[in-house]
């Protein structure tokens, strides 16, 4: 399946067309850009997702736990100063007789120690099983009065123990309410009760010491505060934000407060009595430092895909460009081995075909000759002038031949190559010296400019002649009567020569330049052999240069031939 | 030496070809024989050794240079001169070397084989 896809979207790769089209490298690219970019970006992307919740819970976890430990050390002091409390009073209703009790004077008396060991203590009374008050010491004239109808008095009745919520004072500071029962041997029941100053829970609260946008606070289980609280009102007033469910081990939820601000929110029910302390933490501020890492994050993230895509660009575009240039060498060399095997083939074929013409144009000239030896001999014999002009015809017509096969075995022919140095210009100063005189003839004007300075190279006198002599003919051939030829010399790169020739001729349509190398194509029908330019291209490869043509139709063309310095061996025929 | 004491054999198996040279040669006053292969050729030889030999290169059987060689081991004053109907200089080349006087190629313009004939007989090289 992945094959399937895989092999489709790259045929391009796979395609044994020769030629690919620019589209063909573009879309190659596109693919191949895709492909890495989502390779690469994909287990970023994962990574970085991963990363991201990861991260997100620890640190959730980091801010959550500590809130939680607090939360219940707190709770445990409270629920100790609760006890501690609870149990002095408890100790007092037992360990005194009701009558010592009873008398005030002993109350005060204890009540003045109690309060000295324990703070928080602001009164202390003796209530008799009927719910009057006996005795008390504290801060109010409260003695004689009934207690019976009270809620509270009949619950200590009941469960032995009371402790109050928290209530405003007469002095409007907040109190609460401990009473213990205690019963003797006689079955005598008797209450002591005794009243806390709450403003200890702040203490304990501010033990906490929690950041400022941080809350602590107690409340009873209808959510009414017993403590101030910095954001969620006073001390009696409602919690505006509904009771989470119960739990009496430290919990931690996620939740929203009255005003839409996400808080932590951790809570603890107090098993023995109906009190729940709270904590708030703004979630906001808790994952300041996660917000900034988040930050850091996306910009990592952001900068590696943009790296990779970079890379991923820039690698592709090598690659192609490396690509493209090696099927474009490709392309060329394959050409040229074309193009050297197509001359090789038509060269043999042509030696093939001239050897096989040539034996019996051979009997026939002797044919001839022998008939135009005999005429010579016989004066008498009728019309012998008109057999001797028909016998030259044929001999005429058979040179003709020769010079052709002969012109064929010689493309044909592997001539060796016998270098020597030579001057380049004076090779062309000689070539051209046969072409003067036809020059002259017709106006055409011959113009040289050579380059003195060249150095002297190796290569072969004749074929160089050969080669020269070819395009001179062939310039010649194009230009108009008072035409004009330059020829050129120079330095093409460090280690060639370059020979232009330039004609104002007649030039040549796209066509004829396609195939002017070719063998046997010629524009001079019926005086040409179409093997000039191929002979002279091919001696021209032999020789290790180059030859290259421009020209356009009725401007003229120009012939440029490239000569290393130095012979080199060409393996191609 | 004069033309007619000239003793030519000529080797070709183009017998129209062959046999009209030498009657050509015969109307310049020239002596020819005629065979039609290789080992024809060497018999002649042997038999009757020409001053001058007019050997095509490509002969059915006996290949042309084997006879050029055969008679250059045997009779190294008889001048040969080869003939060829091929283009490649390289059999020309190579029976240069094995000591043939001289090559040309077909068509023959008989005015230039007569020549060469005559530097043969002349006894230059």
């Amino acid at each position: 399946m992945l094959r399937t896809i895989f092999r489709h979207s790259f045929k391009d790769l796979h395609g044994s067309e020769d030629i690919l089209s620019p589209e063909r490298y573009m879309s190659l690219r596109r693919k191949i850009v895709v492909l890495m970019a989502v390779v690469a970006v994909v287990p970023l992307l994962l990574m970085a997702a991963i990363n991201y919740y990861e991260y997100r819970a620890a640190l959730g976890r980091e801010i959550q736990n500590p809130l939680r430990i607090l939360l219940s050390k707190t709770k445990n002091s409270f629920e100790l100063f609760l006890a501690e409390r609870t149990s002095t009073v408890s100790f007092i209703a037992s360990a005194y007789p009701f009558e010592e009790l009873a008398q005030e004077k002993n109350l005060k008396r204890i009540f003045k120690v109690m309060a000295q060991v324990f703070d928080g203590f602001v009164d202390l009374g003796l209530i008799d099983e009927n719910g009057v008050q006996v005795s008390y010491a504290g801060p109010y004239s409260l003695a004689g009065k009934n207690y019976a109808e009270q809620s509270w008095f009949s619950q200590v009745m009941i469960r032995g123990t009371y402790i109050s919520d928290v209530f405003m004072g007469y002095r409007h500071f907040p109190h609460m309410v401990i009473a213990v029962r205690h019963m003797d041997e006689s079955g005598k029941n008797w209450v002591v009760r005794a009243t806390i100053d709450t403003t200890r829970f702040d203490r304990l609260i501010a033990a906490m010491s929690l950041e400022p946008d941080s809350d602590a606070f107690l409340l009873n289980k209808e959510g009414i505060l017993q403590t101030n609280s910095n954001y969620y009102g006073k001390v009696l007033e409602r919690l505006p934000m509904p009771m989470p469910p119960q739990a009496y081990e430290a919990r931690l939820v996620e939740t929203q407060d009255q005003s839409g601000e996400d808080i932590y929110l951790a809570y603890s029910y107090f098993p023995e009595t109906d009190f729940v302390l709270m904590a708030v933490k703004p979630r906001g501020s808790a994952l300041k430092t996660w917000y900034m890492v988040k930050g850091d994050l996306l910009f990592i993230f952001v900068l590696g895909v943009m790296a990779i895509f970079l890379v991923v660009y820039k690698m592709t575009d090598l690659l192609i460009r490396r690509m493209r240039e090696s099927e474009e060498r490709r392309e060329l060399a394959f050409r040229q081995v074309e193009h050297a095997q197509k001359l090789s083939s038509i060269g043999r074929l042509a030696a093939g075909v001239a050897h096989e013409i040539n034996n019996p144009l051979a009997a026939i000239n002797e044919k001839a000759g022998l008939m135009k030896d005999l005429l010579g001999l016989r004066p008498d014999f009728p019309d012998r002038e008109k057999f001797i002009t028909l016998a030259d015809a044929i001999l005429k017509s058979i040179r003709r031949c020769r010079d052709i096969t002969h012109r064929m075995l010689g493309f044909a022919r592997r001539m060796d190559v016998s270098y020597e140095e030579l001057d380049i210009n004076e090779v062309l100063a000689d070539t051209l010296s046969f072409l003067d005189q036809e020059a002259k003839h017709r106006g055409v004007a011959i113009v040289r400019e050579l380059d003195e300075s060249l150095p002297r190279i190796l290569s072969d006198r004749g074929q160089l002649q050969q080669v020269f002599l070819n395009i001179l003919n062939n310039a010649l051939a194009a230009v108009p009567d008072d035409g004009k030829i330059e020829v050129k010399t120079g330095e093409a790169t460090p280690d060639s020569l370059a020979i232009s020739f330039r004609d104002n001729g007649c030039g040549m349509s796209q066509d004829t330049l396609e195939h002017v190398f070719e063998p046997f194509f010629t524009t001079k029908k019926g005086t040409g052999t179409g093997l000039g330019l191929s002979i002279t291209y091919g001696i021209i490869k032999k020789l290790g240069g180059d030859i290259a043509v421009t020209s356009k139709q009725g401007e003229g063309t120009l012939f440029t031939v490239y000569l290393p310095k130095t012979a080199r061996k060409e393996a191609a025929s | 030496m004069e033309k007619k004491d000239w003793n030519v054999l000529l080797v070709d198996d183009e017998r129209d070809f062959v046999t009209t040279l030498s009657e050509r040669l015969a109307l310049r006053g020239i002596r020819s024989r005629v065979v039609f292969d290789g080992e024809s050729a060497l018999r002649e030889v042997a038999e009757n050794p020409p001053h001058l030999v007019i050997l095509d290169v490509m002969l059915p059987g006996m290949k042309g240079l084997e006879v050029l060689r055969g008679i250059r081991a045997g009779f190294p004053n008889v001048k040969v001169i080869l003939l060829t109907g091929h283009g490649t200089t390289k059999n020309g080349i190579e029976g240069m070397k094995l000591g043939a006087f001289d090559y040309m190629i077909k068509p023959l313009d008989i005015d230039v084989l007569i020549e060469k004939m005559t530097e043969a007989a002349g006894g230059r090289r």
